[in-house]
């Protein structure tokens, strides 16, 4: 997905009017279910037959069950997941009933408490995963045998950890995203004669240079509607790991250290010494306060027109670029990895993902959750999006093809992802609590850009960590 | 869930509806005596009694009782999430946007629907011109926020990048430099305004020019014959004999617009300082599932209506009495 916290400007207009649209479409979903269950069936005989099912036969025959999906991958990402479930729906014959919403966030925990939970959620933040785990027990399911053993063999530690509470797994990973990217046009660098920077000195030498030429290096974008401000928070991260060390990283976001120690302090001004620098930003987008109200979705565009160089954001940042750019390592757009500061540290990679919560134990709901959680959803789902023509999603799922992503920079990411050589961590704003990573975190980083200074803002973020956790 | 299973809940629902009904009916033509009224209107009124119960005051209560809890509704903390709202910086902020916006749009957009009604009144293009104030009636509030937030939309004067909002267009066609609007704390608190304003001004002007038309044309009559025409009219005649309706159009876009937060959502989602109460108890109760702070914000939001409502009743029963 593009964005696991964007926030669309599409609001709906009130609460009341979101659940009565999503109900509607619940409802067309259901009546159009009493067709497709005839197909399912139909497909429940062809499974004994079909030499494709054989992966399948695991799971049983599953015919005449349901299993609902609720999530925030909304149209067009949703059309790939969709596809992807066709083999599993055919060969066990089990239905599955897709809902994406744009509230999601909001309205998951609604319908938790409310005792109306789907059978499985697609929760894109940790963090989020664990105040459902602890607001609600017993709501949240936890992972099935398979799904352990999946996980256990085909994910890295960090995405397991970030998957569990308390030791216990609750979800398996899905998509999962590389976000320690820095976006460029090789095309623009070949013309110019710049080179891709391997360090940061080197990064900076780079963009005093393209000021020198007369460019603004950088380009940024952070508004996210009600999520404004994450963008900043990444590449906060991304700055600790690299300055710091995972180690101290992990005391940041555990709040083990003070959220304004002064490591944290240095690491948001050397962000500012490049967010904030006038000379270095906003290639065409205005000053330094124009990150502020930048869409995150716009922010890098600037790259294909030559009015920036440099742009700190996502793979999933792919999917932004108008249709028919060429996203390849000659092309109009790539990405290279941000590069290391201090020479101790390893190059950690920053990732993030969405994580798979069930919130039923029946046996066709455990038997998707280990389909999904298995080696061959992640090459479904990658064919599906590469028949699309869609970019910008992976699997840290390590049986996956990487050749089955069609895109050059989905397939480096994935294979950043399966490379054993690599540290990661996940993204911190995602492992904090609510109140610090989806609040005061986003809040602080827009008052920053926009003026606030440094110590007052990580001041701030600190006095709202809540004090039981 | 199959065709058949759900057309079986739907009769089922239909039949439960008419044996209450049925219920209600046979108690209330059953009652003898000197009690027949009594019965038949508690037989009447008691469903309507019990939803009310159910779908008001129940959580209405609830409400009361978590704005006094902690975020998960578990521990009892007092005053605590009132003495947040207060002194907390971020959410000192939010009352006084609320309060911005509370004097401020009522006031503008009666005064500008009205001094329009007046305007247009018996003038040969009026209808047309009804029209188009009262357009923006018909577009849902994000909608609307949508499309200020291109007029207010910022792009910087460099290397040829054409601006798209309509606003810094006009600025730079006079020879300034294009504003970043949105982020002009507190001022972009009144841009946001605007928008309210533009919604709500057709609003004003319906109601009210209907009460203008219906000042029966005696008096108008005979203060012309008394020499009293222009301003003085509008001032000693029509202003007075419209006052009810005047009331009743700022009391209800006075509470529409306590209730706003389709368009700070839209526009800014809050941030920049442009946050209101509603806007604060959504961010509050489900996106940080703080129940206790939501609810205490809820109850001010309820706080701040009952006046308004109360002045609102008064003045009915000034009218009709």
């Amino acid at each position: 997905m593009p964005a696991p916290k964007s926030g669309s400007i599409l609001r709906r207009p009130s609460r009341g009017t979101a659940v009565a649209s999503a109900a509607l479409g619940l409802s067309l979903v259901l009546a159009g279910c009493g067709g497709s269950n005839v197909a399912g069936g139909g497909g429940g005989n062809a499974a004994a037959s079909n030499p494709e099912c054989a992966a399948f036969s695991q799971y049983g025959d599953l015919s005449g069950t349901r299993v609902t999906i609720y999530t925030s991958i909304v149209s067009p990402e949703d059309e790939p997941h969709i596809n992807s479930y066709k083999p599993f729906e055919e060969c066990t014959g089990a239905q599955i009933v897709y809902e994406g919403s744009k509230e999601f966030e909001a309205q998951l925990p609604v319908r938790v408490q409310a005792g109306s939970p789907p059978d499985i959620a697609y929760v894109p933040q940790p963090g989020l995963l664990k105040t459902l785990v602890t607001q609600n027990p017993g709501a949240v399911k936890p992972a099935p045998q398979a799904v352990v053993a999946n996980v256990d063999q085909y994910y890295s530690e960090t995405f397991k950890a970030a998957g569990s509470v308390d030791g216990t797994l609750y979800g398996a990973p899905l998509g999962s995203n590389v976000k320690s990217y820095v976006w460029y046009s090789p095309q623009a660098f070949a013309a110019k004669g710049y080179t891709v920077p391997k360090t940061w000195d080197e990064m900076v030498t780079l963009s005093n240079r393209i000021t020198a030429d007369g460019g603004k290096p950088w380009c940024a974008g952070i508004a996210s509607g009600d999520a404004t401000g994450w963008p900043l928070t990444d590449w906060l991260e991304d700055v600790m790991l690299r300055e710091n060390g995972p180690e101290v990283y992990d005391q940041w976001v555990s709040h083990a250290i003070p959220f304004n120690d002064q490591r944290v302090v240095r690491a948001l001004d050397r962000v500012g010494s490049i967010l904030k620098n006038p000379q270095y930003v906003n290639g065409g987008l205005g000053d330094v306060a124009s990150i502020a109200t930048t869409t995150f979705q716009d922010g890098g565009l600037p790259l294909l027109d030559g009015t920036c160089y440099l742009h700190r954001q996502a793979n999933f940042y792919a999917a932004n670029f108008p249709e028919g750019t060429d996203i390849s390592e000659n092309g109009q757009a790539f990405a290279f990895e941000l590069p290391p500061i201090n020479p101790a540290q390893p190059q950690t990679i920053l990732v993030g993902s969405e994580f798979v919560a069930a919130f039923s134990d029946r046996p066709e709901v455990q038997a998707f959750q280990a389909y999904l959680s298995s080696p061959e959803w992640a090459n479904a789902k990658a064919k599906a999006g590469s028949e699309l023509g869609q970019s910008g999603w992976l699997s840290a799922n390590t049986g996956l093809d990487p050749n089955n992503l069609s895109n050059p920079i989905d397939k480096l990411s994935a294979e950043i992802l399966q490379d054993e050589s690599k540290t990661f961590r996940f993204d911190g704003s995602d492992l904090m609590p609510a109140a610090v990573g989806s609040a005061s975190f986003w809040r602080g980083m827009t008052d920053w850009i926009t003026g606030q200074n440094t110590s007052d803002t990580l001041t701030y973020i600190e006095e709202s960590w809540p004090a039981s956790s | 869930m199959t065709l058949l299973d759900k057309l079986l809940q739907l009769l089922v629902a239909v039949a439960v509806f008419a044996a209450v009904m049925g219920v209600v009916l046979l108690v209330a033509n059953r009652a003898r005596g000197r009690r027949t009224d009594l019965v038949s209107g508690i037989a009447f009124t008691a469903p309507a009694l019990l939803l009310l119960l159910i779908g008001l005051l129940y959580p209405a209560t609830r409400t009361v009782v978590q704005s006094f809890l902690d975020a998960r509704s578990a521990g009892f903390v007092g005053l605590d999430n009132y003495i947040r709202i207060f002194t907390q910086p971020d959410l000192v902020v939010v009352l006084r946007n609320t309060l911005l916006w509370v004097v401020i749009t009522p006031i503008l957009s009666t005064a500008i629907g009205l001094v329009y009604a007046v305007l247009v009144d018996r003038t040969r293009f009026e209808a047309f011109a009804k029209a188009l104030i009262f357009l923006p009636m018909a577009i849902s509030f994000v909608g609307a926020a949508i499309i200020w937030k291109f007029v207010y939309e910022y792009r910087p004067n460099q290397q040829n990048i054409q601006q798209i909002g309509l606003l810094n267009q006009f600025i730079v066609w006079l020879g300034f430099e294009p504003m970043n609007f949105i982020l002009a704390t507190p001022w972009n608190n009144l841009l946001l305004i605007v928008v309210m304003i533009w919604i709500q001004a057709g609003f004003a002007m319906t109601v009210l020019s209907a009460a203008i038309k219906a000042i029966p044309s005696d008096i108008i009559e005979a203060a012309r014959l008394d020499g009293v025409g222009g301003l003085r009219l509008f001032f000693y005649i029509t202003l007075p004999s419209i006052r009810p309706a005047v009331v009743v159009v700022v009391t209800a876009i006075s509470i529409a617009v306590l209730k706003v937060f389709d368009i700070v959502r839209t526009m800014t989602g809050g941030q920049f300082g442009t946050s209101v109460v509603a806007n604060e108890f959504y961010v509050q109760s489900f996106r940080l599932s703080d129940l206790g702070m939501g609810s205490a914000l809820a109850m001010i939001l309820f706080i701040l209506v009952v006046p308004i409502v109360v002045y609102n009743v008064r003045q009915m029963r000034k009218v009709d009495a």
